[in-house]
């Protein structure tokens, strides 16, 4: 098994750039789902009427379908009743979508964590509802929801692979054309995989690391 | 212990709070003078805890009025966040705020609620915290406290709010045994300053030594309200007498 | 408008035709999750194992799953290791093996740690008594394990039903290959088509999948709540 080590310089450039377009995906998919995630998990931690169902309803969609027919929706459905949507746009509102829900279960397990007692404490030294909130449930909810937020984060960008099948030049796209242009089927492979796992594996590491610190630094009281 | 002038601060009329059917407190009347300590015993779930997490606000009540310095606390727009700064609570469980240290949980309150200087408040708690004897744990997280320890802490965060009532809610009945002296040891230090308190307890000696006014509940009714001497050598209702023997071996 | 894209679906053999698609998709699912499970089974006991050395290797295959996406393995399957072998294998069987090896991985692990999570005096009173190391297995740990993985095992195969979806990008003709098949011979006619076939693929993998996460949350609070 020769490798074309030759054809592997050439075309890191290609990849880089792949790589790039990835992660910038990745980024602003994982900001957007923290921040829908943040508002739906505030709408089902205050009961919000109405908005509640709405949530609900949308963590469903967004959770039990796959993130390729999202996306096929989002960029050749939409176009076809009248919303033309760029595939960079698409891929964002599609991670989004997706991550959303995900990231809306991570704040909501962190809000569930902070006791009764411990709000009832707040309420005892005369806090308001958003003082409350601020001080007391906030910074404890966060703390216990950032494993599962940095597991989301992952999950997101590994999750950015399928953008490729909405034409974003991504590294699953640009693998594909050296195979299929070049038939350097091993040397594209094997800089696609050493990629994500640069991409990914620190990500990885620290959330275990993480993961490892918060439950060694049980809050209890 | 000595009384001041009979200025009443708090006053609870005809008390009436339930849970869906279960009936917790029923007309119970009670009025706290400025300086007076205030014991309440009574046997596991009659309602005696209860009836102080009503008087913070924690719980909302079903008939009755319960005025502070003659202002009804029953009332729709009444301003729990403001009624809270003059009465303070301590919690069985302590309940500081996990994610902050002993300075952060103290300076919580003063600094935002009641916008106080930060400096003044901070000298202020540095006093407390001597008098506690805790004042080298003041950058600790709460984890690194003993119970008793995490108590004293949370008595002072309350006082720093300069209360004019303290409540204290089964505060010994969480530690362990040879950290519950120091704790109430503390609040008897308290007590000898002429602060009003309303204190739930199991400790019957301590009891007796800090109380000016014993309070007996059960059921969910106060059954007698007694001088600390009488209620514990002639207590006035059989049902005191029976919780009372309970306690002897 | 929304009579033509009605229509979309009435016309000829294309309602067949998506539904021998969905058949290829759930042939795909099914085989993956029935093997898998078996295999992430033993691979869940075979982990529990005292030894440093099967624990790490059993951790790094399914670290390699967990950092890897499954769309890269389909990849490496159906382009590297044909070429490798120089074998041809079709789109459905590559698809097969990777879920299959990914479901071993997970449901591994959800074996393992649901048979770490058992009390250890369990395992003790079995051997007090006598039981063999199969008979431990076979009447204490399984049938408590069960009930601890149960809800695990069901997200993790709504998870593999909603990945089958990718394997319409090496080729194979599934319930979307078919839509989009669809939404090519109808293009003059229905316009529209798009629409109507990718809202009706995302509402179809809803149908499949939400009745599963429904039941997956209801025995999680029924038997860990």
């Amino acid at each position: 098994m020769n490798l074309n080590w030759q054809f592997i310089i050439d075309s890191l450039p290609l990849y880089r750039e792949a790589a790039w377009t990835t992660l910038k995906l990745g980024f602003w998919g994982i900001l957007f789902s923290l921040m829908i995630g943040f508002i739906c998990s505030i709408v089902l931690y205050f009961k919000v009427k109405v908005l509640k169902t709405i949530v609900h309803i949308y963590i469903e969609l967004s959770r039990n379908t796959p993130l390729l027919i999202q996306l096929f929706f989002l960029y050749f459905g939409l176009t076809k009743v009248g919303i033309a949507l760029t595939e960079t746009a698409c891929a964002i509102i599609g991670l989004s979508f997706l991550g959303g829900s995900y990231m809306a279960e991570a704040f909501r397990s962190g809000f569930e964590a902070v006791s009764k007692t411990q709000i009832e404490s707040g309420l005892s030294i005369g806090l308001s509802k958003t003082q409350l909130v601020r001080y007391v449930v906030l910074p404890q909810a966060f703390s216990v929801s950032i494993p599962s937020i940095g597991a989301n984060c992952i999950f997101l960008l590994k999750e950015t692979s399928i953008v490729g099948a909405i034409a974003v030049v991504d590294l699953m796209n640009v693998t594909k054309d050296l195979i299929g242009m070049y038939y350097q089927t091993l040397e594209a492979l094997l800089m696609l995989v050493v990629i994500y796992l640069v991409m990914i594996l620190p990500l990885s590491l620290i959330l275990t690391w993480l993961e490892r610190k918060v439950r060694y630094a049980e809050f209890g009281n | 212990m000595h009384k001041e002038a009979n200025e009443v601060l708090l006053e609870i009329k005809g008390l009436f709070k339930k849970y869906d059917d279960m009936t917790v407190l029923d007309d119970v009347n009670l009025s706290i003078n400025k300086g007076e300590v205030v014991v309440i015993l009574g046997p596991s779930g009659c309602g005696k805890s209860t009836l102080l997490r009503c008087l913070n606000g924690l719980e909302k009540i079903q008939g009755g009025d319960i005025r502070y310095r003659n202002k009804s606390l029953v009332d729709k727009d009444v301003n729990w966040q403001e009624i809270r700064q003059h009465i303070g609570m301590v919690f069985q469980n302590y309940e500081l705020f996990s994610h902050m240290t002993v300075i952060e949980n103290i300076l919580l309150g003063p600094v935002k609620v009641q916008k106080r200087d930060k400096n003044e408040v901070m000298e202020q708690a540095n006093q407390l915290l001597d008098r506690v004897g805790l004042l080298d744990r003041k950058d600790s997280y709460p984890r690194q406290l003993s119970g008793g320890q995490k108590q004293r802490i949370a008595i002072v965060r309350a006082l720093c709010m300069n209360p004019e009532i303290m409540l204290f809610d089964e505060v010994t009945a969480s530690l362990d045994p040879e950290m519950v002296r120091e704790v109430l040891d503390v609040i008897l230090g308290l007590a000898k300053q002429g602060m009003t308190m309303l204190i739930v307890t199991h400790e019957l000696s301590f009891a007796r030594a800090v109380a000016d006014k014993i309070v007996f509940i059960d059921k969910g009714k106060i059954c007698e309200i007694s001088d600390p001497d009488e209620f514990f050598t002639h207590p006035k209702t059989e049902r005191a007498q029976h919780f009372l023997n309970k306690f002897q071996y | 408008m929304q009579n033509l894209g009605i229509n979309v679906f009435l016309k000829g053999r294309n309602m067949i035709r998506l539904f021998e698609g969905l058949m290829v998709t759930a042939r795909i699912a099914l085989i993956a999750i029935i093997i898998g499970s078996l295999l992430g089974i033993v691979l869940g006991v075979v982990w529990t194992s005292k030894s440093k050395w099967i624990r790490s290797v059993c951790r790094i295959y399914l670290e390699m799953f967990r950092i890897i996406p499954i769309l890269v393995w389909l990849f490496i399957m159906y382009f590297g290791v044909t070429t490798v072998l120089n074998i041809d294998l079709s789109g459905e069987f590559v698809s097969i093996i990777v879920f299959t090896l990914w479901g071993a991985a997970e449901m591994g692990d959800i074996v393992r740690g649901a048979l770490e999570s058992l009390p250890k005096h369990q395992i003790e009173s079995g051997k007090a008594i006598g039981l063999s190391f199969w008979g431990l297995y076979r009447y204490i740990l399984i049938p408590q394990a069960v009930r601890r993985m149960l809800p695990g095992a069901i997200n993790l195969a709504t998870r593999m039903v909603k990945t089958t979806s990718l394997v319409v990008l090496i080729g194979v003709i599934d319930v979307i290959k078919v839509g989009q098949q669809i939404i090519e011979t109808s293009r003059i006619e229905v316009p529209t088509a798009s629409f109507w076939v990718y809202g009706f693929l995302f509402i179809l993998y809803f149908v499949i999948c939400y009745p599963l996460s429904v039941l997956s949350r209801r025995l999680e609070n029924k038997w860990n709540g």
